[in-house]
């Protein structure tokens, strides 16, 4: 079960270039730091895709042993798991988030 | 139900001895924390090896007991 689930996360990172794993939906986010997410990609000007892990408990419960981390909101850029909103929000902070998001393509400079 | 600040303090102290932890209780509700921790233990460490140390500390009370945590961590200056 748990393989099936992580393949659904896998299949999820993989077609998605942003993948923002959320409470709620970014029109209306249900905790404060997946608020704070939001806010910041809306910031940097990031396209992403979103999953609300509230309707979907498998991969509320897969995501955090998918990606050895704990707490939602989790961020995934290119396949690669970038961290949560404290590590978004120090990223930001450093200029460091819209770097990564232009190397990868994502954004322009 | 909530968890003490000293608690969440003394946890992260126990698995990482060199930390050095401030805990502040942003909404005054016992519930909802900010902690800081600062190791030189973590130097050369990226940010989510670092956060994944204390979630570690934490064990399963993160996202359970205790489930807002604002957490910065950094190496001393």
């Amino acid at each position: 079960m748990t393989d099936a689930v992580h393949a659904r996360i896998n299949d999820i990172v993989s077609n998605n270039d942003v993948v923002l794993f959320m409470k709620g939906t970014p029109l209306f986010p249900q905790c404060g730091f997946s608020s704070r997410a939001v806010a910041i990609l809306e910031r940097v000007g990031a396209p992403f895709e979103s999953v609300d892990v509230l309707q979907d408990a498998e991969i509320r419960q897969g995501i955090k042993s998918f990606s050895d981390w704990p707490t939602i909101p989790q961020l995934y850029v290119k396949g690669e798991f970038v961290g949560g909103s404290d590590i978004m929000m120090e990223m930001y902070e450093a200029g460091e988030l819209k770097q990564l998001l232009s190397e990868q393509g994502v954004i322009n400079a | 139900m909530p968890m003490a600040a000293d608690d969440i303090a003394a946890l992260i102290r126990a698995a990482i001895p060199d930390a050095t932890v401030e805990i502040t209780d942003l909404a005054g509700d016992g519930d909802h924390y900010a902690a800081r921790v600062t190791a030189e233990s973590f130097r050369g460490m990226s940010r989510i090896a670092q956060q994944r140390a204390v979630y570690a500390a934490l064990g399963e009370r993160m996202g359970g007991v205790l489930h807002a945590l604002q957490l910065t961590t950094a190496v001393p200056n």
